[in-house]
């Protein structure tokens, strides 16, 4: 039966595998092991084990075991984190709302005006206006602007706690260490794993699942190149400021910050198209927009459907792009000024 | 001399390492800087320094890379804070000072210039001089006009709205300069601040920074790897070896008195000529005939001397300083100044 029987009785924990075993398993366990056949060898691995010793839990257990443990913390866990979230919920809902109860001839011409004013470019202006004419005319805008609303409201949370936990990151090197795996753990995990936890914690309803799942997602690269900008500001500027007398109120908003907003630039713009790309995934989790096109497609096998919703998402993705770069190009040119 | 001391440093001692203020003691009982790294892994920066700087002189604190220079002008406002010893400003201990004060004595009291300048990128020139200003609270005309007024005599007029990287690198120094005369601080701390500049900008710089200190008489604390540079700004020199002063003094006696094979090898690499001036080889009068002497002041320098009899080496020449005759000399004391004295030789000039 298994080639570890053998094993459990050398150790002499025979009789501990078998409290609950009939002993007419025992037996048949017994013959087995006695034979050595090397080629069949088995990895003593969990359900290896488990066949020549009950007592050794299988693996399944264990992932048993981890949703048994995740269940009996969701009662604490939810009555702490669902006022936190709330208002994430209200942001994301009050966002879908404006975005898409504003008629298209007020909002287009808004956005439209409100890149221009932001990257002072009429080029990037004529981009963003022929884009959502495309968004009204294959009739996409809809889905395009929910979509849109949902990267916004993340966005703007993954800048508020991004910019300022990366700033504390570079000013303490513990701190850095200890967040910097977590960074790297939110951003190897595979996208659909955020949305398990999240499932079980929020009501697949409530806009806050999909608007955490795209927050946590979406805040590495911001927090990271916060970090790191502020880490690699000219340490004789910073010098200079500290032998003028600038305290550290004033050397962080008057040297630091300025100096790193380039690279912060740089992370928000990461935030923006990593939003976008969770956006998308979200939409199994009732996260409205152009990832429920998609996901149509892909449930229903309407390949027509899925095609232009993807073609609206790249048009999508390039309007952030363009927007978010021509708004760093600008802050790097009042930096360098040439 | 009978000019006050305005800045004093009393057995400076800086041990780089996790523990430094326990070796301190080994450090005094004669453990060298390589035993230190090897046997308990701190770095010796500075050892036993004690120097004097003036009121209204330029003292030059000179050292090859590795010396402690740097590290030892980073005591004298706090940027580095020192393992032991003591530092006077005007005889108040700066190390006492905390929190605010300290931010206020950086601001009002010492002003930096830094090697490369270290200005803030994204802010302009006038900005830039006005920063000591804008820290303490001063309003934006106040500001603006008095950075106007020291970029102009700095000779950066019109450059007021430019950002720093639109400067040369001379240009750029100036504008460090201009924020440390903005701050109105009476010292002020020069880091190399003319190493990073070519040659020629060295020197109108170096012109530039006597000529502001005839006017404005500020105790300037200058550091250099440069031994021309030293011996041209410099009242009082201070030699920097590993971290310990070798010598210190007036320059020219420095040169014809080397205390060190270190020195020597520096003094002998340096224009003699250019740099020593009648008075440092003078004999005293005694009353000798001086009928056929020619005068010459007692800062001229020996260059300028052979230049005015071209060479001729019959003539002989009468010290004078405001009227007074001082000493005298001839071509053949010129001539045997030109050689190196050797540092074995007790030799008292």
């Amino acid at each position: 039966m298994s080639s570890y029987s053998g094993l459990f009785d050398i150790l002499g924990m025979r009789d501990w595998c078998d409290e609950d075993k009939k002993p007419s398993l025992l037996s048949l366990g017994k013959l087995k092991g006695g034979e050595a056949n090397w080629y069949d060898l088995n990895f003593p691995s969990l359900d290896n084990l488990h066949e020549a010793c009950s007592k050794v839990p299988q693996t399944r257990d264990f992932t048993a075991g981890i949703e048994d443990g995740f269940l009996a913390i969701r009662p604490a866990l939810r009555t702490v984190l669902d006022p936190l979230t709330q208002p994430l919920s209200w942001a994301l809902d009050g966002a879908l709302w404006l975005f898409t109860s504003t008629p298209w001839w007020a909002l287009v011409p808004l956005l439209t005006l409100l890149c221009v004013f932001f990257t002072k470019s009429w080029k990037i202006g004529t981009l963003v206006l022929s884009f959502m004419l495309t968004f009204l005319f294959i009739d996409h805008y809809d889905h395009a602007m929910q979509t849109l609303a949902i990267i916004v409201v993340c966005t703007v949370i993954c800048v508020l706690v991004g910019v300022p936990l990366g700033i504390a990151m570079s000013k303490s090197d513990r701190l850095q260490r200890m967040i910097t795996p977590v960074l790297d753990m939110l951003q190897t995990l595979p996208t659909f794993v955020y949305l398990i936890p999240l499932i079980f914690l929020f009501k697949i309803t409530e806009p806050k699942l999909y608007g955490l799942a795209i927050i946590l997602y979406a805040i590495v690269p911001v927090v990271r190149l916060t970090n790191l900008g502020i880490r690699l500001v000219d340490p004789d500027v910073i010098e200079a400021a500290e032998a003028y007398g600038l305290n550290k109120r004033k050397k962080l908003w008057g040297v630091e910050i300025p100096l790193a907003l380039p690279t912060i630039m740089a992370g928000v713009n990461q935030t923006i198209m990593m939003s976008l790309a969770m956006v998308v995934i979200a939409s199994l989790v009732s996260a409205p927009g152009l990832g429920t096109l998609v996901l149509d497609g892909i449930n229903n096998l309407r390949l027509g459907v899925g095609f232009v919703a993807g073609f609206a998402i790249v048009l999508l993705a390039i309007l952030l792009d363009r927007v978010s770069k021509a708004a760093l190009d600008r802050v790097n040119a009042t930096q360098s000024n040439h | 001399m009978s000019k006050k001391v305005k800045v004093s440093v009393q057995g400076l001692y800086k041990i780089f390492g996790d523990d430094g203020a326990s070796k301190v003691d080994l450090v005094k009982n004669g453990m060298t800087k390589a035993d230190l790294l090897d046997q308990h892994g701190h770095v010796l920066g500075l050892q036993d320094i004690n120097v004097d700087m003036k009121e209204g002189e330029i003292t030059v604190i000179m050292g090859l890379s590795g010396s402690g220079k740097s590290t030892l002008i980073r005591h004298l406002n706090r940027l580095i804070e020192p393992t032991a010893g003591k530092i006077l400003l005007d005889g108040e201990d700066i190390l006492s000072l905390q929190g605010d004060d300290l931010l206020e004595m950086r601001r009002t009291r010492m002003s930096m210039v830094f090697q490369k300048f270290a200005l803030f990128p994204h802010r302009t020139v006038a900005e830039n001089a006005a920063l000591a200003l804008e820290v303490g609270g001063a309003s934006k005309q106040e500001q603006r006009a008095e950075a106007e007024k020291w970029l102009a005599r700095l000779g950066l007029k019109g450059f007021e709205d430019s950002y720093p990287n639109q400067l040369s690198g001379g240009m750029q120094q100036r504008v460090g300069i201009a924020r440390a005369l903005c701050a109105h601080s009476e010292v002020m701390l020069l880091d190399e601040a003319f190493s990073a500049l070519d040659p020629i900008i060295r020197s109108q710089m170096q012109d530039l920074l006597l000529e502001l200190q005839k006017e404005l008489h500020k105790t300037i604390i200058f550091i250099t790897h440069d031994l021309d540079e030293a011996l041209k700004l410099a009242d009082h020199l201070v030699i920097l070896k590993d971290g310990y002063v070798i010598q210190q003094g007036e320059p020219q006696h420095i040169i014809l008195n080397p205390s060190d094979v270190y020195i020597e090898r520096f003094v002998t690499d340096i224009n003699r000529a250019r740099v020593l001036r009648t008075r440092s080889i003078m004999k005293p009068l005694a009353g000798q005939d001086l009928g056929v002497a020619l005068p010459v002041s007692a800062d001229d320098n020996l260059e300028s001397v052979i230049e005015m009899v071209n060479g001729d080496t019959s003539k002989s020449f009468v010290v004078e300083s405001d009227g007074q005759q001082l000493g005298y000399f001839d071509m053949h004391d010129i001539v045997a100044a030109m050689v190196p004295q050797r540092a074995e030789e007790e030799w008292v000039g």
